[in-house]
């Protein structure tokens, strides 16, 4: 078994949410529902985290950022987009500055939708995530030729 | 340097890691407790260095590992020192080019955050130090050597004459301990403002590595608890291994009842402790003990 | 005796030579044969002397008195002159003041009394002949790179580097004199000439600044110089005493031999810059950055603290004791602080030795045998570290344009062989396995022992705040910038021969130091104290100097299998996502491009010059005008 899924790391953005789904990212960690019973640590930093949570859609500002924050993450990672604007855009699809949900920068794995996604569908996706992770974590040992 | 210092300080390389595990479990289920929740395991920071060393291995440049490895080295053969009897002023000052290589790993990154972690270490260095080098004077004033091995089988508690440096050494092993109100160069919870100071831009094997040299740190500082407290009776050492207990869990008290200071309040206080307890407490142990 | 002679004469002829030779190629040969042939010497006499102890040479010549006589009141004369010239009246009047004392006393008394031994030579001076003939060579053939560049720079003046050279070996023979004279008189001309000297090569340049901080420099020390004619008048007059070890072997509770003792301590206290006085050595980095090197750092400040180390039997827990305790610390504990507010590198350098010397001072007042050796190790290592880093800020200073320390940022990108020598001698300056720190834990433990409460403050916080100004420059250093320009290729070879050599001896004295130890100064110490210990195996004990070398070794050995060789994936710094790539911009409000840079930590508010300084005068003054009454109204103990 991998420990990637014992201790994931989390890392936060909020690409253009209008904050609703990012206050339940939140809410995730305080004392009602408890992550870090998981061993999950929000970092807001890519190089110590194994998550991304995306909130909000894409658009032309934050494309390149969301590139690099991703890039800058070590692998094994997986990509959660949280709510229903970073799942397809939602009710921006249209908006002349908006390219649509996070799939169209970089992939994602897990897609949680509502508007705002709900603690409990946030928690579900993130456990979801530490399955693609573990598998992630296999793929990339298996290739390298050592498992640690 | 007989044979039991050997295998305490082979004692040490194997088992401080695993105390210093246990202790950072337990302060995360104590904080977890003490906020109404359930916590992570005991053994999370095991699973947390054991993915850390999975993860792929990314850098930014090609001379922080050798920096951060050096810390991790200094601060086994600190503690080798330490747990073999040796001098209290050379554990001082390898502890003191431990934390150095550490400053340098995170200046060798040239990023914003690190730098200002790195700057912000040794600000913290600066304001704990007087602090740490009069606790060892201290315990040479009081028992009449620098040896931990001689201190260990002194025949009075160090204590009874140094109450005052006692709680100058608690006060600044909140810095050391990285503890709130002066967890100012990184934090296991700093994550707003400088991101994870010092350790921004470590990752994977080199972030455990950090990790482990702090178990490693935080047994040898209960060490030098434990120290004040023996006079050569098992009933001492008992007394030792309990306070020092004692105040890691104070710590993460302290840790979890204050908001971090601001900056300057870290070396104002620090100081002041240093003079007012530290101090007086050394010029009482020259003319009146 | 011949070989002491060759010392003192042979760097003079050559300074004569060099002031003649106008052509460079030549200059560069006679310099560097003539550079050779002191280090040979040096290393000669140390080897001759080293076994036989303290040896004294019985010579006379009444020409000779003469001749120092005459040569003094022309320098006099020149300082007067050269006061009226540019409006600096103090330093006339002072001159004047200093020759009237001189002549008196040379015409009333200094001929009745009779001086057995003129020149002497112990350990400790051939401690000090090595230091001037190894480092004061080595600087000497790196100057001529340095002078080169430096001509470069100032194209439009005149020539002087006959000048220049002539100063530096004129200075070398005055220094080979004052660490081998035993006649006070000859001591007080050898150390006159050295002010001299400092004097000219401050004021070099001939810039508007450079006259004002040298003529700084002269009237602090021609203070200092009154104080040691007034030292050796009080000697003489009251005592007909004039020699070193006479003077070693006296009560010093006495109190005329008090006051002596306390005049020369002030002495010693302007030479080293100790506070009050310290300003002139900040001023005095406007010189050529080797005239830093050699006279401002590892030799002339030296004399000094030589001075007072040389004193140290007559001090201990009496009043000049503690005068000299106590500034010796003080200037220790707020040089340190000073330099954090310092961005200026050679100005960092500056404070740091002026607290390198207090701590020096200190140890050589508490007057036991433990501090009188650490001491004068951390005299050594000092004097060898200091160089070094002296020198390679002048070298980088021309290749990048600047000596502010954050100019360097990155400089292991851009001179990476230059980096990795400044950063052997800045971590030699404060940490753990290096020697500076093995002295500074001898200087810490015999100031417990002394249960000396100033002290052990001063030397607590003072080692606190070094560590944050040198780990802050070391940070500046490490700091890996990409696509940087590597600019080392113009660096002349002079320099990074002397260079290399200086870092060698840096980690060689570092693994030597238990032989120089046992060798030269327990030997020292069993003639001054009487005491049969090496305090090195006393307070230490075998097992951590084997620690310490062990851990010197393994920092010369694990960067070995790190070098160049990782096969980690190499990405950029963490810039909250908007990092352009090279690490050095961001990409900003409207997608602007932003630089990043970085910058210390100075602390302005809390460590700033001015008030540290402020706070420094007072103190020391006060200090002093209380030790003086005190001596003065009789108490001594």
């Amino acid at each position: 078994m991998s420990y990637s899924t014992k201790s994931p790391w989390i890392i936060h953005y909020d690409g253009s949410s209008c904050n609703g789904c990012d206050i339940e990212v939140l809410a995730c960690l305080t004392p009602m529902y408890d992550l870090e019973r998981f061993g999950i640590v929000n970092t807001g930093n890519p190089k110590h985290a194994d998550i991304l949570l995306i909130t909000g859609s894409i658009n032309e500002q934050n494309r390149d950022v969301v590139k690099q924050i991703y890039e800058q993450m070590p692998e094994p990672k997986v990509v959660v987009a949280i709510g229903i604007c970073a799942t397809s855009g939602g009710v921006f699809k249209k908006c002349y500055n908006i390219l649509g949900g996070v799939d169209k920068v970089i992939p994602v794995d897990i897609y949680v939708p509502g508007c705002a996604a709900r603690p409990e569908a946030i928690i579900d996706g993130v456990v979801k995530a530490l399955r693609i992770l573990e598998e992630k974590s296999k793929a990339l040992h298996n290739k390298g030729g050592k498992v640690q | 340097m007989n044979v039991l210092y050997l295998v305490s300080m082979i004692g040490y390389i194997v088992l401080a890691p695993i105390f210093g595990l246990v202790l950072a479990g337990l302060d995360r289920k104590v904080s977890a407790r003490m906020q109404r929740r359930v916590g992570p395991p005991v053994v999370q920071p095991y699973y947390d260095v054991r993915k850390l060393m999975e993860k792929d291995q990314v850098t930014v440049n090609k001379v922080q590992d050798f920096y951060v490895f050096c810390f991790l080295l200094f601060i086994v053969i600190t503690g080798c020192i330490f747990f073999a009897g040796g001098d209290l002023l050379l554990v001082v000052f390898t502890l003191t080019l431990a934390n150095v290589f550490l400053v340098l790993a995170a200046y060798s990154s040239n990023s914003p955050y690190s730098q200002v972690g790195a700057e912000r270490e040794l600000y913290q260095m600066m304001a704990y130090e007087p602090m740490v080098l009069l606790t060892m004077i201290g315990f040479y004033l009081a028992v009449g050597s620098f040896n931990v091995s001689d201190i260990l089988n002194g025949d009075k508690m160090p204590i009874v004459t140094m109450v005052g440096i006692f709680v100058g050494f608690l006060f600044i092993l909140t810095i050391k301990f990285r503890k709130s109100p002066f967890d100012l160069s990184m934090s296991h919870h700093a994550h707003q403002d400088i991101v994870k100071g010092v350790t921004t831009e470590f990752s994977g094997r080199t972030l455990a590595y950090v990790e482990i040299a702090h178990w490693y740190e935080n047994i040898m500082l209960l060490g030098i608890v434990f120290l004040f407290f023996c006079n050569g009776t098992w009933w001492g050492y008992v007394i030792g291994v309990v306070v020092a207990a004692v105040s890691f869990f104070l710590e993460t008290f302290i840790d979890n009842s204050f908001a971090r200071m601001k900056w300057q309040v870290a070396l104002k206080s620090s100081w002041v402790v240093s003079i007012l307890f530290g101090l007086i407490n050394v010029a009482l142990l020259i003319w009146v003990f | 005796m011949y070989s002491v002679f060759f010392l003192l004469l042979f760097p003079a002829l050559m300074a004569v030579l060099l002031l003649l030779v106008k052509n460079d190629k030549l200059r560069g040969v006679i310099v560097i044969s003539g550079a050779i042939v002191i280090m040979a010497a040096s290393v000669y006499v140390a080897l001759e002397f080293l076994k036989d102890g303290t040896t004294y040479f019985n010579f006379e010549s009444e020409m000779l008195d003469w001749f120092m006589l005459a040569v003094e009141l022309i320098l006099c004369a020149a300082v007067i002159y050269l006061g009226m010239k540019y409006k600096k009246y103090l330093a006339s009047i002072l001159s004047l003041v200093q020759a009237v004392f001189l002549v008196w006393f040379e015409i009333t008394y200094a001929h009745e009394i009779n001086v057995l031994n003129n020149l002497y030579i112990d350990q400790f001076s051939i401690i000090m002949i090595l230091i001037i003939g190894v480092i004061g060579s080595l600087i000497c053939i790196y100057s001529l790179g340095y002078m080169r560049d430096f001509q470069e720079h100032h194209v439009s003046e005149k020539d002087r580097r006959p000048w220049f050279f002539f100063l530096m070996f004129i200075f070398l023979s005055a220094m080979f004199g004052i660490v081998t004279s035993n006649n006070l008189m000859w001591f007080f001309f050898f150390w006159e000439v050295t002010t001299l000297c400092s004097f000219a090569l401050i004021g070099f340049t001939k810039t508007e600044e450079a006259v004002k901080n040298s003529f700084k420099q002269i009237i602090l020390n021609l203070v200092g110089g009154i104080a040691l004619i007034l030292a050796i008048i009080v000697l003489g007059t009251q005592y007909d005493v004039m020699e070193f070890d006479v003077l070693l072997r006296m009560d010093s509770n006495a109190m005329y031999v008090m006051l002596a003792v306390g005049l020369f301590s002030i002495a010693g206290i302007t030479k080293a810059a100790l506070m009050p006085f310290h300003s002139w050595l900040l001023g005095a980095m406007v010189a050529p950055t080797p005239t830093s090197a050699l006279l401002h750092s590892s030799t002339m400040v030296k004399a000094g603290v030589f001075l007072i180390l040389k004193l140290s039997p007559m001090y201990g827990n009496n009043v000049v004791g503690y005068m000299v305790m106590c500034i010796g610390g003080l200037t220790f504990l707020l040089a340190s602080m000073a330099a954090i507010s310092q961005s200026n590198a050679k100005r960092v350098l500056a404070y740091s030795t002026i607290a390198n010397l207090g701590l020096i001072a200190a140890c050589g007042a508490v007057g036991t045998y433990e501090a009188l050796w650490a001491g004068m190790m951390i005299l050594i290592f000092h004097a060898v570290t200091k160089s070094m880093l002296f020198l390679c800020v002048g070298t980088a200073e021309h290749h990048i344009g600047s000596r502010d320390i954050e100019d360097m940022d990155g400089l292991f990108s851009r001179m990476p062989k230059l980096s990795a020598l400044m950063i052997i001698g800045i971590s030699g300056m404060f940490l753990a396995p290096f020697g500076m720190l093995i002295s500074k834990w001898a200087a810490m433990i015999s100031f417990v022992n002394s249960e000396n409460l100033v002290l052990i403050t001063c030397i607590c916080f003072g080692s606190a705040v070094t560590i944050f100004y040198w780990g802050k420059w070391l940070g500046k250093m490490v700091a890996v910038v990409a696509n940087s320009k590597d600019v080392e290729e113009s660096v002349h070879k002079e320099e990074w021969v002397v260079l290399g050599l200086l870092a060698t001896l840096v980690i060689a004295i570092c693994f030597s130091f238990p032989f120089i130890s046992s060798e030269i100064l327990s030997p020292y110490l069993l003639s001054v104290f009487g005491q049969p210990v090496n305090p090195i195996f006393a307070t230490f004990g075998i097992a951590y100097v084997c620690v310490l070398l062990g851990m010197l070794a393994l920092l010369v050995v694990v960067p070995i299998p790190f070098f160049n060789k990782t096969k980690k994936k190499v990405r950029n710094n963490y810039m909250c996502g908007v990092n352009n790539g090279d690490n050095q911009s961001y990409s900003g409000s409207m997608g602007m491009s932003v630089n990043v840079s970085m910058r210390n930590w100075y602390m302005e508010d809390w460590f700033g010059e001015d008030r540290i300084n402020k706070i420094g005068l007072v103190l020391t003054t006060a200090i002093i005008i209380v030790a003086f009454v005190l001596i003065l109204g009789g108490v001594t103990s």
